[in-house]
């Protein structure tokens, strides 16, 4: 086996890619563009004290954060990934609220169908048999109180509930 | 007499009056400094700064603290972990509201089919009631015209 070729960090950085070379097993040769982006953001020597400072096994996936963060950062120079953060806080408070007024919906068609005494029907009278209906059939067609739907107006401040990513 | 911002002081060097650190890193806040210039180093963020117009510093230097922060809260993921955080939460509240649309479509559908047999039943009543009413009718035109009935009722 002939001599590896350095990391992408070594080859950025011009010097000897020692054999326990902190960055190469994340910095592989064939993707210099990865290292480049994190040393422009972070600086090197920055890395490599975060890297040194994690066990071994969570070192992999500190270098794809730092790579999303370094890659936000050069998207958006100003707010970084403050603005991704900003925009899908935004986007759980609106969902959050669209479920907040589904369940208050839920709760309004739960109540209106709670069983209530049906009203009974009314019945046309026609004058000419009116004589002929049983006196039982008068009360049937008095009563129309009970069909009163209950008004639930929704405010939607009182339903939504705050509990925000902090 | 001036005072040398948060950065001069912490980088141990005099404060020139154009510093660029000093609109940002005010000497009563020296953890704003130390935080972002532990995880970007001060020529970076200074590199950074100077590549912006001068009114949009303040708040890169807002956003770098706040990444800084998240980045020593939580040394493997930083803000990444926080974005993958909301994501979740973002799935999580669309399949909840998901579920809760079906509920509804449900609850309305079942509501609507018991109205249906409700009226059809009303009208199975309605149409009993005329067959009894026309069965009377009936039975008094069979005993003839009022003056004629031996049992007139009026």
């Amino acid at each position: 086996m002939g001599g590896t070729s350095p990391c992408a960090s070594c080859k950025l950085l011009r010097r000897r890619c020692a054999k326990d070379c902190i960055f190469a097993p994340y910095f592989p040769s064939d993707d210099p563009q990865k290292f480049a982006i994190v040393h422009k953001v972070f600086g090197a020597s920055n890395v490599s004290k975060m890297l040194q400072e994690l066990p071994v096994h969570q070192r992999a996936d500190a270098v794809n954060s730092l790579v999303y963060e370094a890659n936000a950062r050069m998207r958006d120079p100003v707010y970084g990934c403050v603005g991704a953060i900003s925009y899908l806080q935004n986007q759980v408070s609106e969902l959050q609220m669209q479920l907040a007024v589904a369940q208050a919906e839920i709760l309004c068609i739960q109540m209106q169908q709670e069983p209530v005494i049906p009203a009974p029907a009314a019945i046309d009278e026609p004058e000419d048999k009116s004589f002929l209906l049983h006196p039982q059939y008068f009360n049937f067609a008095s009563s129309s109180s009970s069909n009163v739907i209950p008004d639930y107006s929704l405010n939607r401040e009182s339903v939504f509930g705050h509990d925000m990513v902090s | 007499m001036n005072s040398r911002c948060a950065a001069c002081k912490y980088l141990r060097r005099r404060c020139p009056s154009d510093c660029i650190f000093s609109p940002y890193f005010p000497p009563n806040d020296p953890q704003r400094f130390a935080c972002i210039h532990r995880i970007y180093g001060a020529s970076n963020v200074a590199r950074m700064l100077q590549q912006l117009p001068e009114n949009q510093r303040a708040s890169a230097v807002d956003c770098l603290y706040y990444e800084a922060q998240c980045r020593v809260q939580d040394p493997v993921y930083g803000c990444a972990g926080i974005i993958s955080l909301l994501y979740q939460q973002i799935h999580n509240a669309e399949t909840e509201i998901a579920k809760t649309q079906a509920q509804i479509a449900l609850l309305i559908d079942s509501n609507t089919q018991e109205q249906q047999v409700y009226l059809h039943q009303n009208i199975e009543v309605e149409s009993d009631l005329n067959i009894l009413l026309q069965e009377q009718g009936d039975e008094f035109s069979l005993l003839g015209p009022p003056n004629q009935a031996s049992s007139g009722f009026i």
